[in-house]
């Protein structure tokens, strides 16, 4: 059988009071699931307050010619961050 | 008197070490275990999920063993408690080190571990002993979202094809004798529990039976009957199997005595 | 680099009198600079490349844990377990934002998988090499991360707007990645002997291969030229070579390490490091599937993919349960 999990577009709100943006897309088996994958895929960085995912195939678009919870724990994560090598400058830009 | 009061002191030191070793053995050697997944699961996305809750736990690993390391007083490092411990000295639960098997094995094992980590950090969170309590604070949120993927995961496959239920439910046996340990107290435990330092290790049964039946129900799986249950892992009487991730997980600071990395 | 000698159709690259209007237009908007979106109109030959491109790329970040997981078991320190895992992580986030951004083009990411999994397409070949030492994930970072860098960073001015944003994402994580690996072998390099030898034996295992990631000279090569008039290759593999060595040289001066190339000379002229030439006839036998780890990398990705089967399709099988079960007047 092996049908491929739908494809979502996820949208993350980066702080409070901003809007939410696309950041990219994922596969997952339904909505809900797709939200947690979207936490794990788009937010190991700390990015999101918070998620939205719509199906691919809902959004409805203009023809191009027209013009057109949980986010806490990655702080810990510094090393995912370039500044926390410390590179001496000898070796050059890395 | 003063001397009756050291000594207490030093059991209780030993106890809360004891304790401390076994928080950050589990995390450490289920970290390990997850860890060996990456590049190797079966979807993308869930690849990338897995290493989440693998990194967490190593974070947590060197919060518990870095206390621990503090407690004993000898100038030992986290990283000296996990690589240079043999395996008699670990006091991690043997669910934590049974083999990953095939995912939906793993993804059992967790959720059967999430369970109990969640709730035994809410207990730790009113510890008597602050910096107990802050650990398991920030372990706690982590710890939250480990539990509702893995239980929603145990759902869904559970309650999905024919095939993922019963290769949930044969998982889910084969690891259902390793759950009793975890509400078993050792005299390590029952000294803390009696300081209010952490909840005894009964105290958490009826709630993980409620939380497990309640998921079990969800993803239409049996609960297996309560028969044998292993236990020792406290003890450091481990499996066979942990041998291999400590030779694994420790060889390159035996094979190179004293080097830094 | 990641994406070694793409082909694009192209049997001579069209002067704008051969193009057709259409054609024609849309050159016009690569050369002013404005991004191609999904919908919108583009060459057969452009989509065609971009997908082989992107797979490509895709591939080699998923094939590319590999190499590198393969020590996340044994890393020494606790924190070097984390951070390798992170970095190793990151690849398959890498992989996904890229098998996304080929998907805008009309295939679907199983459909590439499925490429991958027959040995129809190809991932860089530098993913084929071994892992001996702790030393070569250090060498790994320094080196292949440097130089996907290399590549990576004009990429993310490509003229696809899915796949330059895919670009500027993954840069923006990867510049973490190059920096662990240096670092790795500076703790090294003031550690005990055993220790310096294992980098050095490191660096004289990876840096030819690591040259070869840029592909063989293509200035002559039409697909480049197409490329790059496509804005989807922004400079020859040649000319980002070179830079390579000239950025990695003296960073492995100041290793103290031997840069394992008799040739390699300071050229005051040109500004630059002369360096001797891979050997080529490797490079065509990894790519052909004959390097010492091809067939490990490959089995790996079949057997998660095919043991992951019933994973997949069990979930898929709750999704609709589900939703079944969500409609009005579900009889359950």
């Amino acid at each position: 059988m092996s049908s491929e999990w739908p494809l979502w577009e996820v949208f993350i709100r980066g702080q409070h009071g901003l809007n939410h943006r696309h950041v990219g897309s994922l596969h997952a088996p339904d909505a809900e699931m797709a939200i947690n994958n979207a936490r794990d895929v788009y937010t190991r960085r700390n990015e999101g307050v918070s998620i939205w995912v719509v199906r691919s195939s809902d959004i409805a678009a203009s023809a191009p010619s027209e013009k057109g919870p949980l986010f806490e724990p990655a702080n810990a994560k510094v090393y995912r961050h370039p500044t926390f090598f410390d590179i001496p400058d000898e070796a050059g830009h890395m | 008197m003063v001397q009756a009061t050291a000594m207490q002191a030093a059991v209780h030191r030993a106890a809360l070490f004891d304790f401390l070793l076994g928080m950050g053995d589990n995390t450490l050697i289920l970290g390990h275990r997850l860890s060996e997944w990456c590049g190797h699961a079966p979807a993308l996305e869930e690849d990338i999920a897995l290493a989440n809750t693998a990194l967490d736990l190593i974070g947590q690993t060197q919060l518990w063993l870095g206390l621990a390391g503090e407690v004993e007083g000898r100038g030992r490092s986290a990283d000296d408690l996990a690589y240079l411990r043999d395996a008699r000295d670990f006091r991690n639960l043997l669910l934590t080190e049974r083999p990953n098997g095939e995912y939906g094995r793993t993804l059992m094992r967790q959720f059967l571990f999430d369970a109990w980590h969640f709730l035994f950090l809410k207990g730790l969170r009113v510890s008597s002993e602050p910096r107990i309590a802050g650990i398991a604070e920030k372990a706690s949120k982590e710890v939250a979202y480990h539990l509702e993927r893995s239980r929603d995961l145990v759902i869904r496959l559970g309650d999905g094809t024919a095939e993922s239920h019963a290769r949930l439910q044969e998982a889910l046996d084969d690891l259902w004798p390793y759950t009793g340990e975890m509400f078993v107290s050792e005299a390590h435990d029952l000294a803390l529990a009696a300081a209010g330092v952490a909840p005894g290790a009964e105290s958490l049964k009826a709630d993980w039976e409620a939380l497990a039946a309640e998921t079990l129900r969800a993803a239409t799986l049996e609960k297996p009957e309560d028969r044998y249950m292993h236990g020792g892992g406290k003890r450091g009487l481990h499996t066979e199997h942990l041998g291999y991730v400590l030779a694994e997980m420790q060889f390159l600071q035996r094979a190179y005595p004293g080097a830094s990395w | 680099m990641y994406a070694q000698m793409v082909k694009t159709d192209a049997s001579r690259v069209k002067s704008p009198d051969d193009m057709d209007s259409q054609e024609r237009a849309f050159q016009e908007r690569i050369d002013a600079g404005q991004k191609i979106e999904p919908k919108e109109w583009m060459p057969e030959g452009y989509r065609k490349t971009l997908i082989r491109q992107i797979s490509q790329h895709a591939h080699s970040e998923i094939v590319g844990q590999l190499p590198e997981g393969n020590w996340i078991t044994r890393a020494p320190t606790l924190e070097r377990k984390a951070i390798l895992l992170a970095k190793v992580q990151d690849e398959a986030g890498h992989g996904l934002y890229l098998y996304c951004a080929a998907e805008t083009l009309g295939v679907s990411r199983d459909a590439l998988y499925e490429q991958l999994h027959s040995g129809k397409a190809k991932y860089s070949s530098i993913f084929n090499y071994p892992t001996l030492s702790w030393a070569d994930i250090g060498a790994i970072g320094w080196l292949v991360d440097g130089a996907a860098i290399m590549n990576q960073v004009p990429l993310q001015r490509c003229s696809y707007g899915p796949y330059s944003r895919a670009m500027i994402r993954i840069c923006k994580e990867e510049s973490f990645h190059q920096r662990q690996g240096y670092d790795i072998l500076i703790k090294m390099m003031k550690g005990t002997p055993a220790q310096k030898a294992m980098v050095q034996d490191a660096l004289n295992r990876w840096w030819w291969p690591s040259l070869m990631m840029f592909g063989p000279s293509d200035d002559a090569s039409v697909h480049s030229v197409q490329s790059m008039a496509w804005k989807i290759k922004q400079n020859s593999n040649d000319e980002l070579r070179q830079k390579f060595v000239d950025q990695t040289v003296p960073q492995a001066e100041y290793l103290g390490l031997a840069v394992p190339d008799p040739d390699l000379k300071w050229n005051e002229e040109k500004g630059g490091y002369d360096f001797g030439e891979p050997d080529w006839n490797e490079f065509f036998e990894v790519i052909a599937g004959n390097g010492p780890c091809n067939a490990e990398r490959l089995g790996a990705r079949r057997t998660a993919w095919e043991d992951g089967a019933w994973f997949r399709d069990g979930l898929t099988a709750h999704a609709e349960k589900a939703a079944r079960r969500a409609q009005p007047g579900a009889a359950e």
